[in-house]
């Protein structure tokens, strides 16, 4: 019934929906947050009420907690990381040598693992891997969006741009349709927002879970019935990448709650 | 303790054919389990609750946000009027929904040492539905408050099923 | 790893009224939810959740598949000694999760 509603919806939206080139005024620039009702906003600004911090509260023991065959910690390397880790969430994803490409912090713990811990990688979406990214993330809470200047990442966040403004799936719609030109209408019951990634990994009332950024995009590529990119895909990394461009400036926030 | 809306489906079984008939009327309702059609109704499961006592309006307030964005996490407060004393307090808050596949939401277990007779928690709605909250005095009296939400469905939803 | 989060005022007055907060990581899964492979997922619920004050039940829950998941129950207590507020879920299993807080009453 649900899914009825929401084809419905985004039927409609594909009816209204042109698209502007220009994209979202500087002046206009909303978190998701502002999209809110008051009491799902009170959720989040309440670190005793807000359940992702669960996941943050996991996250700084298994920052603490000796891994793989090194048997060394997080905390081992990078110490306190109140102090290491602000900001880092910011300025992600950030350009890697090893690999020659951009990289997430949950690929950032994964790399670490393996290179320094010599430890299984986490799996997508596991509760380790969203406790830690979040306990990383949450150092950065209140901080402004900085993406990092380094050039080498222009030609990817240029893909990523490419890839918001494509229109994909069998609705024939872009990122751009739905929240470049029309963000604050309303689709089915909720109102479209901004799409800014300033309060992940968060807490979905609709996953009653904490989850990534990524599993939020395959939300919206099954949505407009497109096949979605594969976990940790490069496509994905790219367009996290023109995400926080476009978010420069909004405060990260996570663990962000949305409904 | 066993769920008593659970035992209480015995008693009113329905068919196979019957809800495939009901199917006729709209697809939707084929795909709802046969538990969902068979709960007790909101009257049956606070009797089940009271015992069959009268229950009063009022000394109770159930506060529930009238409209809600997302039905998995609604925040409600319930506040009953009592001196909270060895010799005066509310014993027991139950809370009920009209629509959701099973009719009890939450029983709380008060007493003197609470101080206050006053809790919040988060509940699911499945849909857009009355909600009761009944409170057991210590004298064995009962008092109701009801509200009412409407829930919004949002339209990207990740499970299409 | 037991996930709470609870929140409970580290000194008061005697005969104070102090707000808990206790939350715990559980996916009260209902029972009514299908599955990706067209299969209901099967029910796991917490099923009671009980606050203790020095070892006295002083306040107690009995929780249905209608509560959210990461269950967060906000109630008030009266600060009378000090001593060990504790706080206990169980599950559908049986498996009982802990966690607890020390509250000093001058």
């Amino acid at each position: 019934m649900r899914a009825l509603w929401g084809l419905a919806g985004i039927a409609a939206a594909l009816i209204c929906g042109v698209v502007a080139a220009a994209g979202i005024e500087e002046g206009d620039k909303r978190s998701g947050f502002d999209f809110m009702t008051r009491e799902t906003q009170a959720l989040q600004a309440d670190d005793t009420s807000n359940p992702g911090m669960l996941w943050v509260l996991q996250g700084e023991q298994l920052w603490r907690q000796p891994e793989g065959r090194a048997n060394v910690a997080c905390a081992g390397c990078h110490g306190d990381a109140a102090q290491s880790m602000r900001g880092v969430a910011a300025r992600h994803p950030a350009f890697d040598e090893a690999t020659g490409r951009p990289i997430d912090l949950a690929g950032r713990v994964n790399s670490c693992r393996a290179s320094r811990q010599q430890a299984e990688p986490l799996a997508p979406e596991s509760d380790e891997l969203l406790a830690l990214t979040s306990y990383v993330a949450h150092q950065s809470r209140g901080m402004p969006v900085t993406p990092a200047a380094d050039p080498r990442l222009a030609p990817f966040r240029d893909n990523g741009r490419r890839l918001f403004q494509s229109r994909i799936g069998q609705l024939d719609l872009s990122c751009a349709t739905c929240h470049d030109a029309n963000w604050g209408k309303r689709l089915g019951g909720g109102v479209i927002p901004q799409a800014h990634p300033n309060g992940y990994p968060l807490y979905r009332l609709e996953w009653q879970t904490v989850g990534s950024l990524q599993r939020r995009l395959r939300n919206c590529m099954i949505g407009v019935r497109a096949e979605p990119f594969a976990f940790g895909a490069p496509e994905s990394i790219d367009l996290e990448l023109y995400l926080m461009e476009r978010s420069r400036g909004l405060p990260v926030e996570t663990p962000a709650v949305r409904p | 303790m066993d769920d008593p809306s659970r035992n209480q489906n015995l008693s009113f079984p329905i068919g196979r054919r019957q809800v495939l008939a009901a199917g006729l009327a709209g697809l939707v309702v084929v795909s709802l389990p046969r538990r969902v059609l068979a709960r007790p109704s909101l009257e049956e499961a606070i009797n089940t609750f009271t015992g069959g006592a009268e229950v009063l309006d009022g000394r109770v307030r159930l506060e529930l946000p009238p409209l809600v964005e997302n039905g998995n996490a609604v925040g409600i407060t319930i506040a009953a009027e009592s001196p909270m004393t060895a010799a005066d307090h509310v014993r027991r808050i139950g809370v009920f929904n009209e629509k959701n596949p099973e009719a009890n939401v939450v029983v709380f277990q008060l007493g003197p040492r609470c101080g206050r007779a006053e809790v919040s928690t988060r509940i699911r709605l499945a849909t857009s539905q009355v909600v009761v909250a009944v409170a057991e005095m210590s004298d064995g009296s009962f008092w109701s408050s009801r509200a009412s939400a409407i829930v919004t469905l949002a339209a990207c939803i990740e499970d299409l099923s | 790893m037991a996930r709470a989060l609870i929140n409970v005022p580290k000194t008061a007055r005697r005969g104070e009224i102090v707000e808990i907060r206790a939350m715990v990581a559980h996916s009260m899964e209902t029972g009514y939810r299908m599955g990706p492979n067209g299969v209901n997922m099967p029910r796991d619920i917490i099923r009671r959740f009980v606050c203790a004050y020095d070892g006295e039940e002083v306040f107690a829950a009995e929780l249905f598949p209608a509560m959210s998941a990461n269950p967060f129950i906000a109630f008030t207590l009266v600060a009378t000694t000090s001593g060990t507020i504790s706080f206990a879920w169980t599950d559908d299993a049986g498996e009982t999760q802990t966690a607890s807080a020390d509250i000093t009453v001058s």
